[in-house]
């Protein structure tokens, strides 16, 4: 960009100054996040690193276009296209259910990508002059970027699309699709050897639809359960989407954030992957979906119980500790309402109540939280797996609402099983478990959970909001 | 058909083995019911609430001659023989206590169940009599005393002062746990004692304060039921039981041991320390009774005031609300011996519940039934199982030497990348390689509870690619004007509503008024 303010004081040194203080004000923001009480205040030093760093970007492009056509239309175009897409934003954010906060969280995740795609893309149309060295270098940072951002675009919107329902969520299952996965790779690096050495425009096509068709199978290969896992993998890939436009562009800004981005994301699948006793590998390759062998659970498990609402509702009020798990069930029946509202009732009555929340429960990290913080549940009584687990034993009711895998005994007991190692909540110790359940069919991993045939289990069949409801007017 | 007959109890027993509601359920399990004439009188139940319910009132002879009789009390000998051949009776028979009438049941070509001989598992509790009725006996035990006591329960607040009954209750099983259910909400202090610690929770939880025998022995039950304690205990439990009885007013015991007679819990010293006035009402009195002096079925006054009741009918003495649980135990069971609904009574030998109960078939003797083993108490054996079994396999990493090759050749990877590259390109990947570790630590710090937030802001921030596309935005070319300008709408979409809705979720966490402990 050229410099027409004279002086030490140019539009970039203002610019390269604002992004450092951006980039600092964006850890901040997700620092805040380690605490509730802080979390607000992050999200306040994240716009306003946002608001920092776009308004000098803002004036150094219109320093740089002021007076020219090009110019002209170029902050038409910007404006309008700011004030288009905010308002889209600001109405989605809005609307959205929380129930939904997958599918948004995987939309969103997709405009990165895209946006790294086009970026990606006028890197090549802009060639810039630079020194041979540096345009092989500029070559193989448009090809990456718009490999990464292109991954993560079509992967997004599978995710999204499994995530409304508007696909199946089971895994596809092609032929040789590891093969197929590995080979896409190759060709990927091919490809950039043979675009750095000659910057073809069709090179460019090529390998867009190439990432675009890999990044579409990889998701559509996993299966609905895994989607807190891809869903963060994916924040991941939007993040060196954008990481690889600051290499690209020669931008610090783009690369801390996409960086710090990145590294979220890439914790975030750990922590899920963890959760669940999997390799990322297995996960992203789709593995698991295929194995689930049958274990011998599925021999003779026995008889389970059932119990009606109104029974429930008694043991509940004589209860002196209650723990509730919930699992993408309760999302799926949006009984978070009713669930809150029963926690309340309880807590009037004098009876301990507490949430257990597996890491993997729902469709996303913290996917459950945020549905009970909608249904406003006061957050210290909402508590992660490790911090309950050892306190399940002395409770006298537990209520496991939409939750199956996440609460399997076999996973602790049965070496055998196809989720064994998989850190449970232990909700078996407690005196009475009362499971809401639609059917007595299996859970997402299509393993049997023997907690149903427990002696101290109980069925309650039925839509968990209903059944919620009933048990409230039992009351 | 089958012809289910409820007869009428003996002597002073003022229960029913079905009231008019189980009577219409029993209809609906396909048998025909009749009702020996005033059976239910005692309990409040009139023939012609029977009629209207759906059955017929029949004579003595009749009811005793269908092919199921309901009882409540085990027959007498000439009841035995009022039975049909082939006639299956159902009631609480104790064939533990009474081999006697488990032979001369076993005389008769019939089929004789003992409900209150289901085992002790949940599967079973809709059926478990001696539970039902204990939970009454412990009600009616307190209600006893409250009748025999001179003074308030609750501590009213009388310019005299506030001094509430204090009320110790020995054993806390379910007749116990009634009891101290009862007497908490009558306002007394309740005080209970069980040597099974675990019961502490449950005391506490209908208002009584556990009292813990302070010895270094725990008692786990297999069988859900209290078993015999060792000397040690016994001997700390002594003086907590004469210091007990000093400060009291009311003691309530309930102490059994299925097939031994009741542990003495309080000798006649404990009787003589309290205070005139107070009332004991011994529940085990009928076993043998858990205090000296106590005398089954009898009212004793003592020289130093005490009254000790022990009556033995305290169930009988609520009679509607135990016939009702009693006919509603009854009816579970034949649920489960019917079932297809059909009016047919089958016993399946390989149901656990139904062998249990089975004392005699067909004239065959079926008593002592195998042991249960219940699952609801701590077994040691899965326990010592789960340990010895190989821990559940962690995924297999890659080997420490894997792990530090993988490094290795990354670090190298990074040196010539930084090494051979020209001007820009090592400071972006300082500033990429620090980002990433802060990031981690960052990342790491945040509450599990906001990962959503977490995605949602991320998912802003990531929208600061808008940056490199308002720089291309003014270009000269028009395809990377559009180009660049659909990267700045998507990304705004980003930016802003990735900020929206994290500040939206945000708002929505609450903190409560501190539940945690």
């Amino acid at each position: 960009m050229s410099d027409t303010v004279s002086g030490p004081l140019t539009a970039d040194s203002i610019a390269g100054a604002a992004y450092i203080v951006a980039a600092l004000l964006f850890i901040l923001s997700l620092a805040g996040l380690s605490k509730h009480e802080k979390a607000r205040a992050g999200v306040v030093y994240g716009i306003t690193g946002m608001v920092i760093a776009l308004a000098a970007t803002v004036w150094l492009t219109v320093q740089g276009a002021w007076g020219t056509g090009a110019g002209l239309t170029g902050l038409v175009l910007l404006v309008a296209a700011v004030l288009v897409g905010g308002a889209i934003g600001l109405w989605r954010a809005r609307v959205v259910e929380m129930t939904g906060m997958p599918e948004l969280i995987a939309l969103l995740h997709s405009f990165v990508g895209l946006a790294a795609v086009l970026v990606g893309w006028n890197g090549h149309l802009e060639a810039p002059a630079l020194p041979a060295d540096l345009t092989a270098i500029h070559h193989a940072e448009v090809f990456i970027g718009v490999f990464i951002g292109a991954v993560t675009f079509t992967g997004s919107i599978v995710a999204f699309l499994k995530l409304s329902a508007r696909m199946k969520s089971s895994p596809l299952m092609l032929p040789g699709k590891n093969a197929i996965n590995l080979g896409a790779l190759a060709a990927f690096i091919a490809l950039t050897v043979w675009y750095v050495n000659d910057s073809q425009l069709w090179l460019l096509i090529v390998v867009t639809l190439l990432a675009l068709g890999l990044g579409w199978h990889l998701v559509a290969s996993i299966g609905g359960g895994d989607m807190p896992v891809v869903v963060s993998m994916l924040n991941s890939y939007s993040g060196w989407a954008a990481a690889a436009a600051g290499f690209l562009l020669n931008n610090d800004l783009l690369i801390i954030t996409g960086a710090l981005v990145g590294s979220s994301g890439a914790y975030l699948s750990y922590i899920m992957c963890k959760a669940m006793n999997r390799s990322f590998i297995s996960v992203i390759a789709g593995g698991f979906g295929i194995a689930a062998p049958v274990s011998k659970g599925d021999a003779d498990q026995g008889e389970h119980r059932e119990i009606t609402a109104q029974a429930t509702a008694e043991m509940l009020a004589n209860a002196s500790s209650v723990v509730i798990t919930p699992g993408y069930g309760m999302a799926v029946a949006q009984a978070q309402y009713p669930v809150a509202e029963l926690a309340h009732q309880l807590r009037e009555k004098g009876v301990n109540v507490r949430f257990g929340i597996h890491p993997v429960a729902g469709r996303l990290p913290g996917h459950m939280n945020v549905l009970l913080a909608e249904a406003k549940v006061p957050y210290d009584i909402v508590l992660e797996m490790d911090e309950i687990n050892d306190d399940l034993g002395d409770t006298s009711v537990v209520l496991v609402i939409g939750a199956n895998d996440t609460v399997n005994p076999s996973a602790a007991e049965d070496p055998g099983s196809p989720i064994a190692g998989m850190p449970v909540l232990r909700v078996w110790e407690a005196e009475n478990v009362i499971v809401f359940k639609r059917s007595m069919a299996v859970g997402y991993a299509g393993v049997q959970n023997p907690l149903f045939y427990r002696d101290n289990s109980q069925m309650l069949f039925g839509d968990a909001k209903t059944r919620v409801e009933d048990i409230l007017k039992a009351f | 058909m089958t012809r289910i007959g409820i007869v009428a109890e003996l002597g002073r027993e003022a229960r029913v083995a079905a009231t008019p509601a189980t009577v219409g359920k029993l209809l609906g399990l396909g048998y025909d019911v009749v009702v020996e004439k005033g059976a239910g009188e005692s309990a409040s139940f009139r023939d012609e609430d029977y009629a209207a319910a759906g059955a017929l009132v029949v004579g003595a002879d009749e009811a005793w001659g269908s092919e199921v009789v309901l009882r409540i009390n085990p027959p007498t000998d000439d009841e035995i023989g009022r039975l049909a051949d082939g006639a299956t009776l159902i009631g609480s028979l104790s064939p533990a206590l009474r081999p006697d009438l488990v032979e001369a049941l076993a005389g008769r070509p019939i089929t004789a169940l003992a409900l209150d001989a289901v085992p002790r598992i949940s599967r079973a509790q809709s059926m478990d009599v001696l539970s039902s009725m204990a939970n009454i006996a412990g009600y009616r035990a307190v209600i006893e005393a409250a009748h025999e006591f001179g003074r308030f329960f609750t501590g009213q607040v009388t310019a005299a002062g506030k001094v509430p009954a204090k009320v110790l209750v020995a054993g806390a099983g379910v007749a116990g746990l009634a009891a101290i259910g009862a007497a908490s909400s009558l306002g007394a202090i309740v005080r209970a004692t069980d040597p099974r610690p675990e019961v502490a929770d449950q005391v506490k939880s209908i208002g009584g304060t556990y009292l813990k025998v302070e010895v270094a022995e725990e008692m786990k039950s297999s069988d859900g039921y209290a078993k015999a304690t060792s000397e040690a205990y016994n001997a700390r439990a002594a003086e907590m039981y004469t210091e007990q009885a000093a400060d009291v007013d009311i003691i309530i015991t309930t102490a059994l041991i299925p097939g031994r007679p009741a542990p003495k819990l309080l000798t006649a010293e404990d009787v003589a320390g309290m205070k005139s006035g107070s009332v004991i009402v011994d529940m085990a009195a009928g076993q043998g009774g858990n205090v000296e002096g106590s005398v089954a079925g009898e009212r004793i006054v003592t020289d130093n005031g005490v009254v000790i009741l022990g009556y033995t009918d305290l169930p009988a003495r609520l009679p509607a609300q135990a016939s009702q649980l009693y006919g509603t135990n009854m009816l579970n069971l034949l649920k489960l011996l019917t079932p297809d609904k059909d009016g047919q009574l089958r016993i399946d030998f390989d149901d656990v519940v139904q062998r249990s109960v089975t004392v005699v078939r067909d004239g065959a003797k079926t008593w002592p039934p195998p042991p249960v083993q219940v699952s609801a108490a701590p077994a040691a054996k899965t326990q010592t199982e789960v340990a010895e079994t190989p821990a559940p396999k962690k995924k297999e990493g890659l080997s420490p030497a894997g792990k530090a090759g993988l490094f290795a050749a990354g670090i190298a990877a990074l040196f010539l990348v930084n090494a051979v590259a020209p001007a820009p390109l090592p400071q972006h990947f300082t500033v990429l390689m620090l980002t990433v570790v802060v990031g981690f630590y960052v990342i790491g710090k945040v509450h599990h509870a906001l990962h959503t937030p977490l995605m949602s802001v991320t998912n802003a921030i990531s929208g600061i690619i808008v940056v490199g596309a308002l720089l291309q935005v003014t270009s000269d070319n028009l395809v990377m004007q559009v180009l660049a300008a659909v990267a700045v709408l998507l990304a705004s979409i980003n930016i802003f509503g990735g900020f929206a809705v994290t500040r939206r979720m945000l708002a929505m966490f609450s903190r409560g008024d501190g539940a945690r402990k």
